[in-house]
């Protein structure tokens, strides 16, 4: 085990590039899953129909192939940045599409006459998502966007091998083929890594799921 | 905004047609409500009054016919919309007060985000509103921990504080224990009394004599009648309505 200790600031330094790779990615795919859900769910038909290809194409890609196309496609359409930002859009779009289904099943999990009402008193759809069905989802939606951000918490290692670099997974593959170091406390020390963000982000999640209960 | 115009009835449905998949709702519907009057929808179950109460502010769409709301015919979906449904108060058989929101929150959500009240004021006209339908007190509660009777009378409010020119009621008691309904309907008398211009969908017949300047009577998704109470309750003129009054008066 001592590879972990005397490779230590490698170690970190992976933990905070797969941190950054999260955080982003967790940042964007909520907001983004959560816009594509309102579409979804809109009185306007076309913006049902862009909600619904969306969802189609990105969950039915598989996430190496979506990373492809943002690291070596994007850069052949004129689209020039770099790697890290391919990688965590890559993620975005993939995420997203699992965090708008999880966002709808809890649109649909309110009971219709709190949007009648909203309707009623004058909001007007966007405004009745926002301030009335939203928060209400919110109680349901937890649990389910928990394992989708957990699932995209280890797919950033995917991320990583698509010339982003730096992350927990990169470390470990630079320690056991560039150095030679033994594979099973090398790996340990990465699966530590990811276990330090999952575990706690798990028990945040619980916590949270407790905070938005709501009685009826 | 064109002036009040008191000639120029409140709701207006001329030939109105609506199905649900084969099922005719809605039969060539033609019916005003005038200004300041109160007007109760009664009919068996299924009758189509429902339908009808929810078709004025379209969260029922019709298929066809015409229907105007102070003379304006209703908009397709979007702002123009939400705008007269801000000035149409509507009241649900279930309350479906916002389950996330206290009943103050309520009653203020609408008047913020719709007519960008300042919070303060808001509150202040909700406290009012809360006072005047007896449960200023429960205002920081959630609805969940008021009675059925309170959460209606909650709704009530929550309507009212879009000052609107017209309310819909759609079955308000239906959902409540029969002790709690005495205190909506006298909630509903005092709005009536006020000069208010209703709709009232019920099935509260005394509610209908003592409060209702006309009394519509449904069946099968038609009117059949149009008359003063007086007229409907003591001489029914068609045999659906004497039947009707015959199954509901003989207890």
């Amino acid at each position: 085990m001592n590879v972990i200790i005397d490779n230590f600031p490698l170690y970190v330094s992976g933990f905070l590039q797969t941190l950054r790779i999260c955080a982003f990615a967790a940042l964007g795919s909520l907001v983004l899953g959560t816009v594509i859900a309102g579409f979804r769910v809109s009185p306007v038909p076309p913006l049902r129909w862009v909600g619904t290809a969306w969802v189609t194409v990105f969950r039915n890609c598989p996430l190496t192939v979506v990373l492809f196309f943002c690291a070596f496609g994007l850069p052949e359409i004129g689209v020039n940045g770099a790697y890290f930002w391919f990688g965590v859009t890559g993620l975005i779009l993939y995420t997203s599409a699992f965090v708008c289904e999880a966002v709808r099943s809890g649109i649909n999990s309110v009971p219709a006459g709190q949007a009648e009402a909203a309707r009623a008193v004058g909001l007007t759809f966007s405004q009745s998502l926002t301030s009335v069905v939203l928060p209400q989802a919110l109680r349901t939606v937890v649990p389910p966007l928990g394992s989708v951000i957990i699932a995209m918490i280890k797919n950033s290692a995917i991320v990583g091998a698509f010339g982003v670099g730096g992350d927990l997974f990169a470390v470990g593959d630079t320690l056991t083929s560039s150095r030679g170091e033994a594979v099973l406390p090398v790996l340990i020390g990465v699966v530590l890594g990811y276990l330090v963000i999952t575990i706690p982000g798990g028990l945040l999640l619980g916590l949270l799921e407790r905070k938005v209960a709501i009685a009826r | 905004m064109t002036e009040p115009n008191p000639a120029r009835p409140m709701v207006r449905m001329a030939a109105v047609d609506k199905f649900f998949g084969p099922l005719h709702v809605l039969k060539k519907i033609t019916l005003e409500v005038p200004r300041g009057q109160v007007v109760v929808v009664l009919g068996p179950s299924g009758s189509g009054k429902s339908t009808l109460c929810r078709a004025i502010n379209r969260l029922e769409p019709i298929d066809s016919g015409l229907i105007e709301v102070d003379g304006r015919p209703l908009p397709a979906e979007g702002k123009e919309l939400a705008r007269l449904r801000a000035e149409v108060g509507m009241v649900f058989q279930s309350f479906n007060l916002f389950a996330h929101k206290t009943i103050l929150e309520n009653v203020t959500l609408a008047p913020i985000r719709v007519r960008k009240l300042p919070v303060a004021e808001a509150r202040k006209t909700g406290l009012e509103l809360l006072e005047r339908v007896g449960i200023a007190n429960q205002a920081d509660k959630y609805p969940a921990q008021l009675s059925g009777g309170q959460q209606q009378r909650a709704a009530i409010a929550r309507a009212l504080a879009m000052r609107p020119k017209v309310m819909l009621f759609d079955e308000p008691t239906s959902a409540l224990d029969p002790e709690m309904v005495q205190e909506v309907l006298d909630v509903m008398s005092a709005l009536a009394a006020d000069g208010m211009t209703m709709l009232v969908v019920t099935h509260e017949m005394g509610f209908a004599r003592k409060a209702a300047h006309r009394v519509i009577f449904m069946s099968d998704g038609e009117v059949v009648e149009d008359s003063t109470p007086q007229e409907f309750f003591t001489a029914p003129k068609s045999g659906r309505a004497k039947d009707f009054l015959g199954k509901i008066l003989t207890h």
